[in-house]
């Protein structure tokens, strides 16, 4: 399929940036919308232009590392994927195809289709973690009584890769479902109660310094999640800030 | 406590409480209402009582008072701080492909009641005010009877009014569809009880403001007979 991309490229940082309009043909509907750029970068290469800047790693929807807002959504029109999971047949022959970065304050551009989310690992150092020895003496992964609801919530909490879709699709730039996922994933297990008190107020202190918006409840997040990442997420975190509070 | 209002989920849930009250408040205020339509009598009794009552107009209609520029100043305030977080805009943004109208439009439809609570508060609140705390008359009597129910009656024959009225009960409406769960969501409701919410949302949402809707045509149409 012939398509037109229109791309933000932007220099550095500090550049204004600007759409700019490409045109890639004999494109495969089976290529990996990742794919789809590498294909448009080898032409821009072999033309003497600066390629499109672009997060990637895994490629199969683990890492969390592709970002992208494409024809208005992050990571493109279909549901539960990354953006490297992103087919090309969701798309037509002769569409135009609008390609921007994630949007948001606290994630600033670095240069073209990448932004620096490096606030996300912040939060997460704020208390997304168990302080526990491991030296030598570590416990029996079942030797404390788990149930199997308890379980599967905090394992479904635990699949969030930090892509910050939640953050591009809010309309506020919210990160509360990713921090309502990392909340969650220890707040209903056990091993994460000694520090829950610290961990939810201290790694909400942090996502309001880092400059995220409200959450006004679109479900947005929950619905571009590659991870299907639940709202209840982040009723939870709001439970354990009130719990943590008074 | 203090550092939990600062943030941003207190501030959620602040805005929540304060709906919660002015939820409550608008349903008694349509109970109220709605007698309009059957007994002129029982509307004029439980009218004079709402407005002379010391504990309702001390008390009570501080807290209204306040909670009502609360809830409007606060979403204010969180509506700046939350376009502040995205500093550049899409150049092509699909928001009906994730979420509701209602959802991503609370300001506007928060503004539309604005302007009718400010309407509203011209045509019976200052009024109210003028006759019992400037003139100080708290008889509540008119021509020789109650005068609360004549009041609305004249209030409803304009038909810009009643269209302003009607129009403002929709804007209500929209914001209600959306801000019933969201206020129990920012409130930390569970999962298990999601739905059986969003059911009593969408009924008190259509129903109440459909009722205040047909008060209104009620009187207009009332009137002209």
């Amino acid at each position: 399929m012939d398509l037109t991309l229109k791309i933000w490229r932007q220099k550095n940082a500090s550049d204004k940036g600007k759409m700019v309009d490409y045109k890639v043909t004999n494109i495969s509907e089976h290529m990996s919308f990742l794919e789809m750029m590498d294909v448009l970068n080898e032409q821009l290469v072999n033309s003497g232009d600066e390629p499109v800047a672009f997060d990637h790693d895994c490629r199969e929807g683990i890492c969390g590392m592709c970002s992208m807002y494409i024809n208005g959504e992050a990571h493109g029109p279909d549901r539960g994927v990354t953006t490297c999971q992103l087919h090309m047949r969701m798309f037509k022959d002769g569409d135009t195809i609008t390609i921007e970065p994630f949007r948001a304050a606290a994630f600033p551009v670095i240069k073209d289709l990448v932004v620096d989310r490096s606030a996300f690992d912040r939060i997460q150092q704020a208390g997304g973690y168990i302080s526990v020895n491991t030296s030598g003496n570590t416990q029996d992964a079942n030797s404390i009584p788990i149930s199997k609801h308890a379980a599967d919530e905090a394992m479904d909490a635990a699949t969030c890769i930090g892509c910050g879709a939640c953050v591009a699709s809010c309309k506020n730039s919210s990160a509360m479902l990713f921090v309502g996922a990392k909340v969650s994933q220890y707040a209903l297990l056990p091993q994460g109660q000694v520090e829950a008190t610290d961990r939810v107020q201290n790694m909400v202190a942090q996502m309001d310094l880092e400059g995220f918006g409200n959450c006004t409840n679109t479900g947005a997040c929950e619905i571009e999640c590659p991870k299907g990442i639940s709202l209840e997420n982040i009723a939870r975190m709001n439970r354990e800030l009130m719990k943590a509070s008074f | 406590m203090s550092r939990f209002f600062k943030s941003s989920i207190g501030r959620k849930v602040a805005m929540a409480l304060s709906a919660f009250f002015l939820m409550f408040f608008l349903l008694q205020h349509f109970a109220i209402n709605i007698l309009s339509v059957f007994s002129a009598d029982t509307f004029n009794e439980v009218s004079h009582f709402m407005g002379t009552n010391p504990l309702i107009q001390f008390v009570l209609q501080p807290v209204l008072i306040f909670g009502v520029v609360f809830h409007f100043v606060m979403g204010f305030i969180l509506e700046l701080k939350n376009r502040s977080a995205r500093n550049i805009a899409y150049v092509k943004n699909n928001g009906s492909a994730n979420s509701s109208w209602m959802s991503r439009n609370m300001i506007w439809s928060g503004v539309a009641i604005l302007a009718f609570i400010i309407l509203h508060f011209i045509d019976f609140w200052f009024p109210e005010i003028n006759t019992k705390f400037i003139e100080g008359d708290w008889s509540g009597m008119h021509g020789g009877e109650l005068r609360y129910f004549h009041e609305l009656q004249e209030k409803f024959v304009s038909p810009i009014r009643v269209g302003a009225y009607v129009l403002a009960f929709v804007f209500l409406a929209l914001h209600l569809l959306h801000g019933f769960t969201s206020a129990f969501q920012s409130m930390g409701a569970t999962a298990g009880r999601k739905k059986t919410l969003q059911n009593i949302g969408k009924a008190y949402s259509i129903l109440i403001p459909l009722g205040f809707i047909i008060i209104a045509l009620y009187h207009h149409f009332n009137h002209i007979h």
